[in-house]
């Protein structure tokens, strides 16, 4: 399976944060992949952690939670939720996060998945309440997945990032 | 904050560099003087030098005195810094989204049967 890149945007000194990623697949399959909870389940969060899906109900007004545990999170155990504002089958969704370590502190994640050349360009544009915020989710939030970070790092440099 | 912010950015303009990355590449694996990274490249002695002090003012990498010798080595904490930081979350990115690709990749299978 060919690996797509992943541009990841982080302007200094705004609450942005921009993803982009094409997928070998069509805008219809993204979009059930994003919004399905039994296809969430299977690809949602770090890769050696389980993901209990209490509620996934991506219609406009729905609402989500779900728990990660296990892993490096060893007794924790991680919860997360939000709401969804718009869902658009095959083309929109935007919804809100709230990791519940961190109270209060809500996101606006606005997702849009475009056709490019048969493949589905996905797009996604996060909206933090702060540059502290956002600064302090990708630092906390996004370095526990290294447990050698020489060695990936070699890794990431090999392959020219 | 913003003093770190800078740290980082000078940090990712010295890993934009081809040379700049395999030095480092190389120097994860142990330390090394520039005579010794300067036999890997197919560029002179002074154009490695160079490279070397871009990666020092980057923080990335730091030389010790051993007798006659000069090594650089990598600096473990500036790479976690970096490793933690953005990298981190691409590594994050990526890993989910590689799931999510055989996610995909099973659909497609689906429709196709």
């Amino acid at each position: 399976m060919s690996t797509n890149p992943t541009t990841i945007e982080a302007p200094e000194g705004t609450p942005f944060l921009d993803v982009t990623r094409v997928f070998d697949a069509t805008p219809a399959q993204v979009f059930r992949a994003y919004t399905d909870p039994e296809l969430i389940a299977q690809w949602l969060g770090p890769r050696d952690l389980e993901i209990d899906i209490e509620e996934y109900d991506a219609r406009p007004g729905g609402r989500y939670r779900y728990v990660h545990h296990g892993g490096h999170l060893g007794e924790q155990r991680a919860g997360f939720h939000g709401v969804f504002h718009t869902v658009e089958k095959d083309r929109l969704i935007i919804q809100t996060f709230e990791y519940e370590g961190v109270p209060d502190e809500v996101k606006l994640d606005i997702l849009r998945i475009e056709e490019v050349d048969g493949k589905a360009r996905v797009v996604g544009h996060s909206v933090f309440p702060s540059v502290r915020a956002r600064e302090g989710a990708l630092a906390s939030g996004m370095s526990h997945g290294i447990n050698d970070s020489m060695e990936r790092l070699t890794e990431l440099l090999a392959k020219g990032v | 904050m913003v003093d770190n912010e800078q740290a980082l950015d000078r940090a990712f303009t010295a890993l934009g560099d081809p040379v700049r990355r395999a030095i480092v590449a190389r120097l994860s694996r142990g330390e090394a003087t520039v005579n010794e990274l300067a036999d890997l490249f197919p560029i002179t002695k002074q154009a490695v030098s160079r490279h070397i002090g871009v990666l020092e003012d980057a923080g990335l990498i730091t030389r010790s005195r051993d007798g006659q010798r000069r090594p650089c080595h990598l600096d473990p904490a500036a790479l976690e810094r970096l490793t933690s930081w953005i990298d981190g979350y691409r590594l994050a990115a990526e890993s989910r989204f590689r799931k999510l690709d055989a996610v995909l990749e099973t659909l497609k299978e689906e429709e196709e049967r």
